[in-house]
This record gives C-alpha cells, structure tokens and sequence, in this order.
C-alpha cells in the first residue's frame, strides 16, 4: 500500500488540479508542513503517495481526466490502496453513482456512495455551520458550496460526521471524502485525518 | 425550499463572505463562457466550462449595435438555468442595485456588475454587501480592484477590452495589479499609507496585501481572449481562470474552440499541450485594434 517516492523521504500528497479549489488545499497542506504537488498529467503520478481531489466543477474535471488520459492510471492506483480524498466534486469523482450528473461524466466508484450534485441548492443557500467530527474536539466549522449530497451510503462505509439526517463525512478503505469544504476552514484537523492514513 | 430549510439548524449560515469567495475558489482554473441561449449552454457545458454568464448579446454585438445595454430578460436567464448543471452568472449594470436584486431573487449564482452593460450610477457601484449572492466586478488597477473589494465584491476580474478579441488591455490590466501587489509586498509599514492613499484604497486592505501577497479574492482576466494561447498567456501572467465572451461564439467553430480553451486554461503552463490543442480550430473572431474603438468600456466604473 506505501509507495516510496523517488528522491525523498517525506511523503507527497498529489492534488488533482485540473480544475478548482487546488491551491487551497495545498495551502493547508503547506500549513501541516506537508509536501504537495499540482498533479495535471499522467507524469505527475509516480511522484505522489496519495491524492486530494478537490471541490470545483465535476463535469469539467470529469472531462479533463479523460483528455488528459489520467482516469485510468489514477483508477488503477485507487485499486492498489493509494489513499485519496475527494471534498465536494471530488466526493461526487470517487462515488459509486451519481444522480443529476451528465449522462457522460465519469467516476472512480471507489466509494460505496450514492451521491447527488448540488442537492442544497444554488449559490444561494450555500451555508457554514459547525459540523460534529468523530474524534474531533471542537466541533469542525464547515462550509458547503453547492454541496453534493450523499443519499445512499453502503454497509462498508464508515461515517465520520453527519450534518442533520446526512452524512457529510466518510470513509472506505483509502477513500476518504466530504461534501463539505474543510480547505476553505482555516482549520487543518480534517486533512490530518487524511495524511495520516498515507 | 421549505424542506430544505427544514432540514438546516439554526446555527448555519448563508450569504457570508466566506461562502461567497469559496464559490470563487472553486471557478479557479476554470473557463466562464458567455452564453446567449440554451442551445450555446450546452456547448459550453459539454466543452468544460466550469460556469457560463448568461446574456442576450455577446460584447461584440453590444458594441455593434451601441444604445443602452440592461440585464438580460429573467424568462432567458432562467432557460440558461434550466438546462445547465454548472453555476450560471448575469450581469447587472454598474450601480444598478434593483437588477441586481432581481437578479438575485432569479437565484443566480454570481452577478456581474459590469462595465460591458451601460452604467445607472456616475458615482457609485453596487454596496454589495447588502446581497447573499457573491459579486464579480472588473478592475483596471489594484485601486479599483480593492475599491471593489471593499464594496464587497467576492472576485475581481481584469477589465480588458470586452468584444474585441484584442487580448492588449487585459494583459495591461493584469500586470498593472499584480505589478502593483509585487511592489506593495516590498514596501515598509510607513510607505503603505502612500501606498493608500495613491490608489485610492481603504488602508487594511492595502495593508492584508502587502502581508498575505495577493487580493483578499481571487483574480480571473476577462477581455480579450480569442485563442487557447490568449487564455494560458493571461493564467502565465498569473490570472487564476478566464472569462470568455465573444471569442467563443464569434468564432467559426464554437464547440472544438471552447473545448481547446478549457484545456489550454488548465495546462497553460505546458507548450505541447497547447501547440496539440490549438490545431485546426478554424477561424477565432476578427477582433478589432484599440484605435478603431469609440467607446472603451473599460473607462467605465470608479
């Protein structure tokens, strides 16, 4: 499951910056003294150990993955246990099936989840408030943005955090997602969570 | 809407600035293409657009046709939103807070307040702080960019020359403000005061610039760009995603164009790629030089 990175010890978490909130990411990143790399091509990949895929437009990157032929080598290494975690449209990429997507968009189905895209509504009712953690003391302030929401989870799913009646939080395996934001938080607690599985 | 709201706490909230710079986070890297009609949405949706603004004519045609250019008709907005899964956008005019109000009660995304339409207000733009729906305003210079800002614009974006297809003034609009940031991170805690008063611009924003070494929001160039090598020049020179107006639909062949811009914007650092995706495009726009131009819409807004 732990590859080794070339030339270095310290391990590097990949974010997909296709398209999105990359750069935010990679600040929390920087902040928990983690080294990240912008990951666009299939060149990019032996460098990382493990990979964020963050919030922006799912169909956008749905389509960018394709044509810049990384679905597959990524969908490959999510076999084989490299850990990755998807906020929001990267939740939507890693799920099982997604309701209202393109009838083109693709996904890893690396999670037993059904998912649907902007189900809290437009811009508009896009909200923060403090969501309950499992583990996490205080609560974690999250911020949604045109959240996807998971309507189905499968038996296999951990919830980490739920937000009402919904999960917001959970994992499976090395597949860790969020429908929130937590690289728009100021608060690194959620991306330790991760890096610490790597 | 009831069940929704049913199913939130007390305790969440809508409208803040948080929110509505995290939607401008999330349009990083990404291309906004101006639509005129469900049909132009979709081929923006299908070629990757990570939001389309929706209007009822291109820059270029508002600038053939002259006459006062308004928000476009709520019946239209909402067919653009009907058919689109992807944020959708409008313009309100400069000043012009009741379009904008409806603009926001249409539930769109991000409201333009933009030179491109004829400006309501000599004096003053939009408070738009008053508003739950997030702000792109356009900027010349830092002063303006941090005007706007301080009136609560959630994004900024270059001015450039809308419905040109001359990408000259949104290159001078961006190296004008990040030139200026790069200077601003240099400066002594005294000279930031100049630095204020010189661009007109509140001091705490001055001053969270020369620490943090950018605008309080994100930074995408519009105006201008006409090829995927327009797009990757604006995202080099350090733009963090492009508005696309009339270059998309006034050129000869708007699907594979669009669809070359999107990767052009997301690899815009890697040659090859763009040298692979502007092959065989087909005509872009005419465009038109800053000399043949009576009316420059980037001198409006103050």
């Amino acid at each position: 499951m732990v590859r080794v990175s070339q030339g270095s010890s310290k391990k590097v978490v990949g974010v997909l910056a296709l398209q999105g909130a990359f750069e935010s990411h990679k600040k929390v990143l920087n902040e928990l003294d983690v080294v990240s790399l912008e990951v666009r091509t299939p060149q990019d990949l032996p460098q990382v150990d493990a990979l964020i895929m963050p919030g922006g437009e799912s169909t956008t990157m749905s389509q960018l993955l394709e044509s810049s032929d990384l679905y597959e080598p990524i969908k490959k290494l999510i076999h084989e246990g490299m850990p990755v975690f998807g906020t929001c449209a990267g939740m939507i990429l890693l799920a099982k099936k997604i309701i209202d997507g393109r009838d083109d968009q693709i996904s890893f189905g690396a999670i037993e989840i059904e998912v649907q895209r902007n189900a809290y509504g437009r811009q508009v009712d896009s909200f923060e408030a403090d969501v309950e953690v499992e583990g996490l003391v205080p609560a974690f302030h999250a911020v949604f943005i045109r959240a996807p929401k998971i309507l189905q989870a499968g038996k296999d799913v951990e919830v980490l955090a739920s937000f009402g009646s919904d999960v917001v939080l959970a994992r499976q395996k090395n597949v860790l997602v969020a429908s929130f934001h937590p690289e728009l938080s100021q608060d690194g607690r959620i991306h330790e969570l991760f890096v610490k599985e790597i | 809407m009831a069940k929704r709201e049913a199913e939130k706490t007390s305790k969440t909230v809508t409208g803040s600035m948080t929110v509505k710079r995290g939607l401008a986070e999330m349009l990083k890297g990404g291309v906004i293409m101006d639509v005129v009609n469900p049909e132009q949405a979709k081929i923006a949706e299908d070629a990757g657009a990570c939001a389309v603004m929706a209007l009822e004519r291109v820059p270029a045609d508002i600038r053939r046709d002259g006459g006062v250019a308004r928000m476009s008709d709520p019946e239209m907005i909402e067919g653009i939103q009907a058919v689109c899964s992807i944020p959708v956008m409008a313009k309100a005019r400069i000043g012009h807070f009741v379009e904008a109000q409806v603009l926001e009660s249409l539930g769109v995304d991000f409201i333009d307040e933009s030179e491109v339409l004829t400006p309501a207000d000599e004096a003053h733009h939009i408070d738009k702080l008053m508003f739950t729906s997030p702000f792109v305003c356009g900027a010349t210079n830092l002063g303006e960019a941090l005007r706007r800002i301080s009136e609560g614009a959630a994004l900024i974006r270059s001015k450039g020359e809308a419905g040109t297809g001359n990408i000259v003034e949104a290159v001078r609009h961006l190296r004008s403000i990040i030139g200026d940031i790069r200077k601003i991170t240099q400066a002594d805690s005294a000279e930031l005061f100049e630095w204020a008063k010189r661009l007109q611009a509140p001091l705490p924003l001055v001053q969270e610039v020369a620490e943090t070494g950018w605008l309080p929001v994100p930074l995408f160039c519009a105006g201008g760009i006409a090829t995927p090598s327009d797009a990757a020049l604006a995202m080099q020179l350090g733009a963090q995603a492009v508005f696309v107006g009339s270059g998309i639909f006034k050129s000869d062949d708007p699907a594979p164009r669009a669809k070359a811009i999107v990767e052009a914007t997301t690899h815009f650092r890697d040659a090859d790629i763009i040298a692979k995706v502007s092959r065989n495009l087909g005509l872009p726009m005419t465009g038109i030089g800053m000399d043949k131009i009576e009316q420059r819409y980037a001198e409006r807004g103050w």
